[in-house]
């Protein structure tokens, strides 16, 4: 606590607070806050009644229907395997651990359209995984499944680099103690290691959601894009756009955007409850 | 050391504008990549022969109406060559051409036109030779979205067209058609190119629907794969249409080289170019040349049918019109 109750009087690492403080507020405004302001301004400009007639039209309702189960379907995946993921990179040393983290950073780098097509091609009838699954009836490019799938890849990195940090803070010896007090390693598990990176998990979890929502590259090359089965909202956003119906695509963007602040707002509470956490139990 | 540098450099500005360098901007449809490629080259050593000037053509691809948004959104276009009418009256209605842009050039400007036609697998398994056989249960044929795709759009209208023409004009009965049709899409790519990836690549569908002009185009590229091209008994005049975008030509004084291009599409030596990539040429003499390679084919047109774009625009084409009937009740 007393590192972090003596802030910017004592020693200031970057000149005057305020400037610092004024440049990042004025970038703030210039790329994020006037940009989204402009949408928000787009969308009540429609009128609340022509706005809810876009966004409750059977199509629209479908679109985020989908977008909405793809995401959940592709964060309970990334929940469980981002999770076993950080572990294996904290806790276990082999030959490659280093390439491993630095691949876990590939869905952040690559073009979302180039790993859309590249699991399209896995994925298809005659591709490598596809060739597997396909007679095995679980097709999965032009589905649903397909959706989650580019949503998972793209997200993953959210929850396997919020909870490695943590992980790495949590020291070992708790875990030892309580081996010594007989627990078994299950116990040890869900009693000591996730309680302390629970908070980091679920923002992780949640910001890997909101990612989701608005994934659009990926996810048109290998969803099916049927109106009300496999069509995404960002997609139908864009098709609007397509039809130069600047209202319809500002009021799905809207909504959208809605879902992510809410999550993003949550995600950040989640950590600085994990922040508190953390000080807590160190 | 370093006045040898200085003295190259100073050099290469003062020869700069000695080599005069004319540069041109056409904003294009998506599946024209290859086209102008051939083109753009034909034309610049006619141009350069003509008035001694070095010219560079930039092009820039996509989705029809994505094109037309961005040059409404700024983007410094000299002329366009798209594949709707439509998206050419958009940039008419906010002012940066003249609305009777049809008038500046032959054949309501459109130099060259092709059909929505079919490529089938090898061997054509599934039998496919007419618009009723897209309609049938164990068909799945491939096309892209007709919300964002103009050569999907021309898909739509081409297969209504037909059902119009076997029903005597009834509006239901070609709904029906068309409802049963787009049922049997198993999926709809945003654009011509991602969806002949789909038929193409992927091996998904039994039949592509696509400009004739890229089934002959696929047919080749795939050339291992056998694809066969089928013509249907009856298509829809899909027309090319070019436009000057007078404001920005004016701005970037090119109006005089953009004219001169697009009158050269006109040409014979551009007619054959564009007739050995399959599209359809309005010079007779060419047009003869390639009568053995284009099948013959019953062609109507949006007026005939439709009554013009502003009738589709407003009937079929706006949210919940018959597309959307059709489209998203499947």
């Amino acid at each position: 606590m007393s590192t972090a109750a003596a802030p910017f009087r004592a020693k200031r690492v970057l000149p005057g607070f305020t400037l610092s403080l004024g440049t990042t507020l004025l970038y703030l405004v210039l790329i994020v806050l006037i940009p989204i302001s402009a949408l928000i301004l787009k969308g009540a400009e429609i009128g609340p009644a022509a706005f809810w007639a876009i966004v409750s039209s059977e199509r629209a309702v479908a679109a985020f229907r989908i977008t909405l189960t793809a995401a959940a379907i592709a964060t309970a995946f990334n929940a469980v395997y981002g999770l076993l993921m950080a572990w294996v990179l904290v806790r276990h040393d082999f030959p490659g651990k280093r390439l491993l983290d630095a691949l876990m950073d590939v869905p952040f780098a690559l073009p979302t359209a180039v790993a859309g097509l590249s699991l399209t091609a896995l994925f298809s009838a005659n591709g490598w995984f596809g060739q597997v699954l396909h007679p095995a009836g679980i097709p999965v490019v032009y589905t649903i499944w397909g959706i989650a799938l580019a949503m998972a890849f793209t997200s993953i990195p959210f929850v396997v680099r919020t909870v490695q940090p943590v992980l790495e803070d949590l020291d070992p010896s708790l875990e030892q103690a309580a081996e010594t007090l007989g627990a078994t390693p299950w116990q040890v598990f869900a009693r000591v290691v996730f309680p302390a990176i629970l908070p980091a998990w679920l923002a992780g979890c949640t910001t890997a959601f909101a990612r989701s929502l608005g994934e659009f590259g990926a996810i048109v090359f290998i969803a099916g894009n049927l109106p009300g089965q496999t069509e995404i909202a960002a997609l139908l956003a864009y098709i609007r756009l397509e039809e130069y119906d600047y209202n319809g695509a500002a009021a799905i963007a809207l909504v959208l955007l809605g879902f992510a602040l809410v999550l993003l707002v949550l995600s950040n509470i989640l950590q600085s409850w994990a922040a508190r956490h953390r000080e807590a139990t160190r | 050391m370093k006045l040898p540098v200085l003295a190259t450099a100073l050099a290469l500005i003062l020869t700069g504008p000695a080599h005069a360098q004319d540069r041109l901007l056409n904003v294009s449809y998506d599946i024209a990549r290859e086209l102008f490629e051939a083109l753009n080259p034909a034309f610049a050593a006619q141009w350069e022969a003509e008035t001694g000037r070095s010219l560079t053509i930039d092009m820039s691809h996509g989705g029809s109406s994505r094109q037309a948004r961005a040059i409404l959104e700024g983007l410094p276009a000299d002329l366009v060559t798209f594949n709707q009418e439509t998206d050419i009256d958009v940039l008419a209605e906010s002012g940066l051409l003249p609305e009777d842009w049809r008038d500046a050039f032959p054949n309501g400007a459109s130099p060259y036109y092709s059909l929505p036609a079919f490529l089938v697998r090898e061997g054509n398994p599934k039998g496919i030779e007419d618009w009723d056989d897209l309609a049938r249960e164990d068909v799945a044929p491939v096309f892209p979205n007709p919300k964002t795709s103009g050569n999907a759009r021309y898909t739509y209208l081409a297969a209504y067209a037909y059902a119009l023409a076997q029903n005597d004009g009834d509006q239901a009965a070609a709904q029906d058609f068309v409802r049963s049709v787009f049922a049997n899409v198993p999926v709809f790519d945003t654009g011509g190119r991602a969806s002949t990836q789909t038929f193409a690549e992927r091996g998904i569908g039994d039949v592509l629907v696509t400009f004739e002009a890229e089934t002959g185009q696929i047919a080749a590229q795939y050339e291992a794969e056998g694809f066969e091209r089928v013509t249907p008994s009856m298509s829809l005049f899909a027309a090319f249409p070019v436009a000057v975008v007078a404001e920005n030509a004016e701005d970037n004084g090119t109006t005089e080289l953009a004219t001169a291009y697009l009158d050269w599409l006109y040409t014979p030596e551009a007619q054959r170019l564009l007739a050995e990539r399959d599209y359809r040429v309005t010079d007779e003499t060419v047009a003869a040349e390639f009568a053995d390679a284009q099948a013959p084919v019953e062609l109507v047109t949006v007026d005939e049918v439709f009554g013009g774009w502003d009738a589709v625009s407003a009937e079929h084409l706006a949210s919940g019109g018959i597309l959307d009937q059709v489209f998203v009740n499947r």
